[in-house]
């Protein structure tokens, strides 16, 4: 991975800021919301939000997969763990999230067969080496882990894998990111996309945000020299008031995505509506698994209930998602909610916004809040 | 583990050594000699890894909770947990790495004692290892005597032991030929306090990794902690895996790295001799001491930005995109 350091030059960003500074210079306040975690984490962690000029704000979005899963979909998933034959496999950051009363780390602690995975095809293969365990895999996140989760339900069913099943809850992004603007709560300049889950569906599913709600758009890469990039191209946008989709992540997004990574989500899934945490009932934002995978589809397995969204009382996750609250705003910030003891998800998950602000603090933090 | 050891151990055992939750805890002789004194147990999966093995570690470990209060190291205890059926052939190895570590070192192992508990009542093998050493006048690297304008400096890169056991742990199907950093550090640390002025703070980023080295540095000396991102020595690969599973290097543990405080007019000097030892080449000058931000560290990122370095809470977690 020799990219890393190219994309974090201090010269070249220092030019970029100069030229974000002229673009800005006589512009009001704009604002723009990195949609994805890794994106907020990547401006936390590079201390991008204090280099830019003061009318420039960025706002953190619901991109954090974690973040967005309902917290019923966790009650499900412990009352699973509880089972006597299943193994419950997730992704590392789905462990410590509270469900209303448990967590899959507590249920691991007491005992439960709770495994941490790297990929949905070390589920299965625990299903191939275990076959008197029923083994379930958390199916959580957006475009980006769909298509490895489709994968591998394929794979099960050309192997006949019985003992498989997925909890799915996958999310697409872009219809969040129209219920943002339709909820008319924050006033939005531009976004800046996503990469990976554009690696996977291209770049013309945005147009939609440009075309009908003239939202400049620029799918922009993690690294810090992408991230200022990218909201210049954003500026450039509002200045020539052009609202389009660019992207500026060109080493990762052909404009027509991934066909193969599309193609097979296309045999396994089939769009429907879904609840997001802070943002409640989106349609078409989810992907559910189709009828023709049913023998491995959890829910129908298991005789599971829909989920309803339900948060803890206190938490604003719901408004730090939606763009309308600043993590170190929240009352139980930092005080009753920690990484450590986390109420809601945006403290959990590595790429909620709460841990970002929470672990890459920006230095004016220390000197009091800072107003949105 | 902090509550832990905060709100139930510590009340309970109360006394002013323990109350230091010092790397070691130093001790005064009636002869006015000081012998540092310390244990550790480990635990670890895999018990071989890339670099070393539990035996390694359990001596690295023990001795370089000892270097870092500056003392030499005497004498070790080897306790040892074994589970019923654990193959000979892997202890015989882990005791030749015991042995040949502890010779690094230039120490020995002195007393001991090994019990066999049944299947299932251990995972394998756990190992406790106590060491003494002495602490020659004049050496306090407690960080009490840290001033304004004083550098830092690591002894190497970091993260290579956190990362090398992570690609190996269950799940993780990655090939690499990335080594653990695990190493004895008395000879590194003896050179080093050879430096005339001495050494004001020394540590050894283990769990939690530098971050928590210099969290604690700011706590305890109340003093800013300024570091250079661009100059904190990271290897391609450790900061490539980290990438890919969303974890901060600055976390991320090491075995055989030290971090030191020293007069800036001595910096050289004390990077030189570093640099002498065979596990201090890739020494670097990392950061400063300042006034503000008052009990903080602050990172000034590679693009130019800046933030604070916060204490680790928790295990980071590989994240899922």
């Amino acid at each position: 991975m020799k990219f890393l350091e190219e994309f974090r030059d201090q010269e070249t960003a220092h030019g970029l800021l100069r030229s974000i500074g002229h673009l800005a210079r006589d512009l009001p306040r704009v604002r723009f919301m990195e949609v994805c975690g890794t994106h907020t984490v990547s401006i936390f962690r590079h201390g991008i939000r204090d280099l830019l000029p003061e009318n420039v704000k960025l706002i953190s979005g619901p991109g954090c997969p974690v973040c967005v899963t309902p917290r019923t979909f966790l009650d499900q998933a412990v009352h699973l763990s509880q089972k006597p034959h299943v193994s419950l496999a997730s992704f590392g950051d789905m462990m410590r999230v509270p469900g209303s009363q448990s967590s899959l780390e507590a249920e691991r602690a007491k005992g439960r067969d709770v495994r941490v995975v790297y990929s949905p095809l070390d589920a299965l293969q625990t299903a191939r080496e275990n076959p008197g365990r029923d083994v379930i895999f958390l199916g959580v996140g957006f475009e980006t882990t769909a298509p490895a989760v489709a994968a591998t339900l394929l794979r099960a069913k050309a192997e006949g894998i019985k003992n498989f099943w997925v909890l799915g809850a996958h999310k697409r992004v872009v219809p969040a990111m129209e219920a943002i603007l339709q909820a008319e709560e924050v006033s939005l300049e531009g976004f800046i996309c996503p990469p990976h889950v554009s690696a996977v569906i291209g770049s013309q599913p945005y147009q939609i945000l440009a075309e009908s709600w003239g939202m400049p758009c620029v799918i922009t890469g993690f690294e810090p020299l992408d991230i200022l990039q990218g909201i210049y191209m954003l500026l450039s946008q509002v200045i020539k008031k052009e609202h389009k989709v660019e992207v500026q992540y060109r080493r990762g997004v052909p404009p027509q995505g991934n066909p193969a990574a599309l193609r097979i989500m296309g045999e396994v899934f089939q769009v429907e509506d879904s609840l997001w945490r802070g943002l409640g009932n989106i349609p078409k934002s989810g992907l559910g698994i189709k009828e023709s995978f049913a023998a491995w589809d959890a829910r129908i397995g298991f005789g599971l209930e829909p989920e309803d969204a339900g948060d803890p009382p206190g938490c604003s996750c719901g408004e730090v998602l939606r763009g309308l609250m600043e993590p170190a705003n929240c009352k139980m910030f930092g005080t009753l909610c920690t990484p450590q003891k986390p109420l809601g998800p945006c403290m959990v998950s590595g790429e909620g916004a709460c841990a970002a602000h929470f672990k890459y603090a920006q230095v004016s933090l220390v000197k009091g809040k800072r107003p949105l | 583990m902090g509550d832990l050891i905060r709100e139930i151990l510590l009340p309970m055992l109360d006394n002013e050594i323990l109350r230091r939750l010092g790397d070691s805890a130093v001790l005064q002789t009636e002869g006015g000699e000081r012998l540092a004194f310390t244990t550790d147990s480990y635990v670890i999966s895999p018990i071989f890894f890339p670099g070393g093995d539990i035996g390694r570690l359990a001596v690295s470990g023990t001795v370089n909770d000892l270097a870092m209060e500056g003392a030499r190291p005497l004498a070790l205890s080897l306790g040892i947990i074994l589970e019923e059926g654990f193959p000979m052939e892997d202890l015989v190895r882990i005791l030749r790495s015991v042995r040949d570590t502890a010779r690094e070192a230039g120490v020995s192992v002195v007393t001991g004692d090994t019990k066999v508990v049944r299947k299932g009542e251990a995972d394998g093998i756990f190992i406790n290892t106590s060491g003494i050493g002495t602490v020659a006048p004049g050496i306090d690297t407690s960080g009490e005597k840290v001033a304004v304008g004083d550098v830092v400096l690591v002894s190497g890169p970091i993260g290579d032991h956190g990362v090398a056991i992570m690609i190996q742990r269950e799940g993780l199907r990655m090939e690499s030929l990335l080594e653990s950093d695990v190493a004895p550090l008395w000879g590194l640390v003896e050179g080093l306090l050879s430096l005339s002025g001495g050494v004001s703070f020394l540590r050894d980023p283990t769990r939690g990794g530098l971050a928590s080295v210099l969290t604690e540095l700011a706590r305890i000396t109340g003093k800013g902690v300024e570091l250079q991102e661009s100059q904190i020595p990271v290897r391609a690969e450790v900061r490539s895996v980290c990438e890919l599973l969303g974890l901060d290097p600055l976390y991320v543990a090491c075995e055989g790295r030290c971090v030191a405080v020293v007069a800036q007019e001595r910096a050289q000097e004390a990077l030189e001799l570093l640099k002498a030892h065979p596990l201090g080449r890739q020494a670097r000058i990392i950061g400063r001491i300042l006034e503000k931000p008052p009990g903080h560290v602050l990172l000034r990122t590679a693009i130019g930005g800046s933030r604070l370095v916060q204490l680790p809470l928790g295990e980071q977690l590989p994240r899922i995109c």
